[in-house]
């Protein structure tokens, strides 16, 4: 079933970690295989925010393998390393747990694919996220119990979205636990609810373009079609409005970028999604309960239609 | 039995697209006789005063709290209950199977008033996915905005949405009368095989799309159409039957009526045209 939740606070910034916790909770009945959480947090913008995981945590049905807390070292190790080499400065470096790391680096590049290729080409490592404002967390268990683990609800931002995940379509792992980063995009994130039918198809095409996947998960194309878009020269809005065609099955999902949050809904409208918007928040989930924790007061709020998309500034 | 085909006097009700069978001159079964009413007994329902009021705040309790004790203040005979701070739960008010004022301060999730048969019914705010699934009769009428699957699958009674409303409005409705005062989503009276369904502004694509029977009115502008859905005369008797239910419905006082498309089942897919009509009912 899945739950997707999303806010952006236009001209101000919040605690939008604590508020999306509450937001993907309400929303916990609808999926806690996994839990994932794309926040875009207030930075002075210098540096690169680098989310990324040196290891599984391994659930129902993944195809990973628990390893070792050695070999997450091990790679950690080759990481520093290879980012030296690079000329990439690591400024800042937190270990959450074993497997997940968070550095903030001073490198100086526009173009991170050659850069998120490089570090991906390490084994078991991959990076979730890639920013200046952007960071993506995710792990198995609830919004409560992701929150808690990453000590998330003190993150001050603009826009936020988030996804409760039941496992369907692949294993309970963090490689197919959404949000999924825009890759190589900086600040590009994107949550899904739905199913799309021609995953397979599109994959071989954008693979053979280039692009890259990290897992069997069908949302993730929607990440990686929308970077193809946007590497074309298309914008966001438009490369969402491409997907209402070129992605065959049920949908709803957000895409956010640095200053910015988007929604599109397939033209069955298949999957729920019920928006509220006034001048200064826009708050979207799956189910009015969801906006109902950050505003609990009588509030108006809308299903937007079929095949309709959407982007808010921040 | 008489053949039905060859009868070709058209009933007011026929002309108006909600049944296509003769009923004239068929024998009409008594199922009770009305002076033994009172040995039966409707499980699930309760002889209560409208008069007698009473508010209850649901904020701290769960949908099934929520309803059991709905179902508890009707057992001591309040006919009025107003409900406090919904706030967006899931299936409130469902099952509800006899008179009732029933009036919600606030927005309900999903499945709201689902399986109802009586209670009539203000919603001051939105409402969710499902509302008034399968409704049997009573009347729901919501203030805002309502999700997809408005009125599906339902009976009878009227429920109205002052707002605008989702995907597959009336979806599967087998009686009854829907009507929105705003916009519909896409497929809107998707596989509906009797009743109603009024929409004052725009509609989606794939209107009525499979449709076996029933009437749309659509008084803005339509996306596309479903399959086997086509457009039909808009009588005098459709025209005085949309004002009086539109009055009634407290919506829409000056709309032009004349001016609304009327959209019905081209019948291309039935597929049980020489059934006789005790089977066909059975078949919709």
């Amino acid at each position: 079933m899945c739950g997707i939740a999303g806010l952006i606070h236009r001209g101000k910034s919040s605690n939008v970690g604590s508020e999306l916790q509450g937001m993907l909770q309400a929303l916990k009945h609808r999926g806690e295989d996994s839990t994932g959480y794309a926040l875009y947090g207030d930075t002075d913008g210098k540096n690169f925010i680098m989310r990324f995981k040196v290891g599984e945590n391994v659930g129902e049905g993944s195809s990973s393998v628990m390893e070792d807390v050695s070999v997450y070292d091990e790679r950690k190790k080759i990481v520093d390393e290879t980012l030296a080499e690079m000329g990439a400065k690591i400024v800042k470096e937190e270990r959450t747990l074993p497997y997940s790391l968070r550095y903030e680096i001073d490198y100086n590049v526009k173009d991170l694919l050659e850069f998120s290729q490089r570090i991906e080409s390490i084994p078991g490592v991959e990076i979730l996220s890639m920013g200046k404002s952007l960071e993506v967390i995710k792990d198995l268990g609830n919004a409560k119990m992701v929150c808690d683990r990453y000590s998330l609800d003190k993150v001050v931002g603009t826009h936020a979205i988030g996804h409760a995940r039941m496992a369907t379509e692949s294993g309970v792992d963090i490689k197919s636990a959404h949000p999924f980063w825009g890759y190589p995009f900086s600040d590009v994130s994107v949550v899904h609810n739905g199913q799309l039918t021609n995953y397979w198809n599109n994959r071989r095409v954008l693979e053979n373009k280039g692009m890259r996947f990290m897992s069997e998960c069908d949302s993730e194309l929607i990440a990686v079609y929308l970077a193809e878009k946007m590497r074309d020269g298309a914008t966001l809005e438009e490369g969402m409005k491409a997907s209402l065609t070129g992605l065959d099955g049920v949908f709803t999902y957000f895409v956010a970028t640095k200053d910015s949050l988007g929604m599109a809904k397939d033209t069955m409208a298949a999957k729920p999604l019920v928006l509220y918007e006034s001048d200064d928040l826009v708050a979207m989930g799956s189910e009015e309960i969801a906006i109902r924790s950050v505003l609990p007061q009588e509030i108006d709020t809308y299903d937007p239609f079929d095949g309709e998309v959407k982007v808010w500034q921040i | 039995m008489a053949n039905l085909k060859t009868v070709s006097k058209k009933s007011k009700a026929q002309s108006m697209g909600m049944h296509t069978e003769v009923l004239t001159g068929r024998t009409q079964q008594k199922f009770f006789n009305p002076d033994e009413a009172e040995n039966f007994y409707y499980f699930g329902t309760y002889d209560v005063d409208f008069n007698k009021r009473t508010d209850l705040d649901v904020k701290d309790m769960t949908a099934p709290e929520a309803n059991k004790e709905i179902d508890n203040l009707m057992s001591q005979g309040y006919g009025t209950i107003v409900i406090k701070n919904p706030q967006g739960k899931h299936s409130l008010g469902v099952g509800i199977l006899n008179k009732l004022n029933l009036i919600f301060e606030g927005s309900l999730g999903y499945f709201g008033m689902g399986s109802c048969d009586g209670p009539i019914v203000r919603i001051n705010g939105r409402v969710g996915w499902s509302c008034a699934e399968n409704l049997m009769a009573g009347k729901v009428v919501i203030e805002k905005n309502a999700g997809s699957c408005f009125g599906a699958a339902i009976r009878g009674g009227d429920l109205i949405c002052k707002g605008s409303v989702g995907a597959r409005t009336g979806i599967d409705m087998k009686g009854g009368t829907i009507i929105i005062g705003g916009d519909a989503g896409a497929f809107t009276g998707f596989m509906m095989q009797r009743g109603r369904i009024i929409i004052l502004g725009d509609v989606g694509i794939n209107l009525g799309d499979s449709m076996y029977d029933g009437t749309i009115f659509v008084g803005g502008e339509i996306g596309s159409y479903g399959s086997d859905a086509i457009d039909a005369e808009l009588t005098k008797s459709d025209q005085d039957w949309l004002k009086r239910k539109l009055k009634v419905a407290e919506i829409g006082e000056n709309f032009d009526v004349s001016k609304m498309k009327k959209i019905v089942a081209g019948k291309k897919l039935w597929n049980y045209d020489n059934l006789e009509p005790t089977e066909k009912k059975g078949a919709i």
